[in-house]
């Protein structure tokens, strides 16, 4: 943590067939590589459909943009996806920019992501 | 660009770039000149700035230092983020296929740049002292 700001904390719940990943803090090119470890992680462990909760994500940056892609590459490598929540502003205006918003399914809420099929 | 002035130098290393954004969030805030949209935008620029330095000075295994000089007066922000990390050329940097097209996916990286432009109102990539000096702008709203 530095100047009291989360730095960046993960869990891992099962939603029925859906593995949630939530992420809170902020994913930049000092906390990634956990980010990165962890869905990969993910992976390895059998899980094909991941949903990345970023709804209290404080900041991502273009490496932690890096690591959802490489994680959704990895995941259609094994017939899996994964697909995102976010309802921040600040977050999906990175996505928007990237034009990522079209390559994720991004959903308003985490029990919008795991009743999609 | 005259005004009030902080200058960094932090360590070529990631544990550093939370608290550059920290610093110039909080000049960007100073005079209440910007909305908390550009501040937002102006963390995200400088964070990708940053990231830039220090993977620059990884790759040469430099010990050197990055110095962020922030300068706020009326008009906005100016931040200059200089690394001695031999230098680049951005615009040598490969064009990414457009995300309808599923090699789009192969890209992991490179957004840093693209994201740098969309987000300030100027920016200037500029050969420095043995490494690149990036000039980042941020104008108040009228």
């Amino acid at each position: 943590m530095v100047g009291g700001r989360m730095d960046l904390v993960l869990d891992v719940n099962q939603h029925g067939a859906h593995c949630v990943l939530g992420v809170r803090g902020e994913i930049d090119v000092s906390t990634a590589p956990r980010f990165r470890e962890c869905l990969i992680g993910l992976v390895n462990d059998g899980h094909r459909q991941v949903v990345a909760d970023l709804s209290e994500v404080d900041f991502l940056d273009s490496v932690g943009l890096g690591v959802l892609v490489g994680g959704l590459k990895r995941l259609r490598s094994h017939e899996g996806n994964l697909s995102l929540v976010c309802t921040q502003g600040r977050i999906l205006k990175v996505f928007e920019i990237t034009g990522l918003d079209t390559v994720f399914t991004v959903h308003a809420s985490v029990a919008e992501a795991v009743a999609e099929t | 660009m005259a005004g009030d002035v902080v200058a960094l130098e932090i360590p070529a290393e990631a544990e550093f770039v939370a608290l550059v954004r920290l610093v110039v969030a909080a000049m960007a805030r100073s005079d209440g000149g910007l909305s908390a949209e550009q501040i937002a935008d102006l963390e995200l620029a400088v964070s990708e700035a940053c990231t830039n330095a220090i993977e620059a000075h990884d790759a040469l295994s430099s010990s050197e230092r990055v110095v962020v000089r922030c300068r706020r007066d009326l008009t906005g922000i100016e931040v200059c983020v200089e690394d001695r990390g031999g230098g680049f050329d951005p615009s040598s940097l490969p064009n990414h296929p457009p995300v309808t097209d599923p090699t789009r996916l192969k890209f992991e990286r490179g957004l840093g740049i693209p994201l740098i432009r969309a987000l300030v109102d100027e920016v200037e990539f500029k050969a420095a002292d043995q490494g690149t000096a990036v000039r980042l702008v941020v104008r108040n709203n009228d």
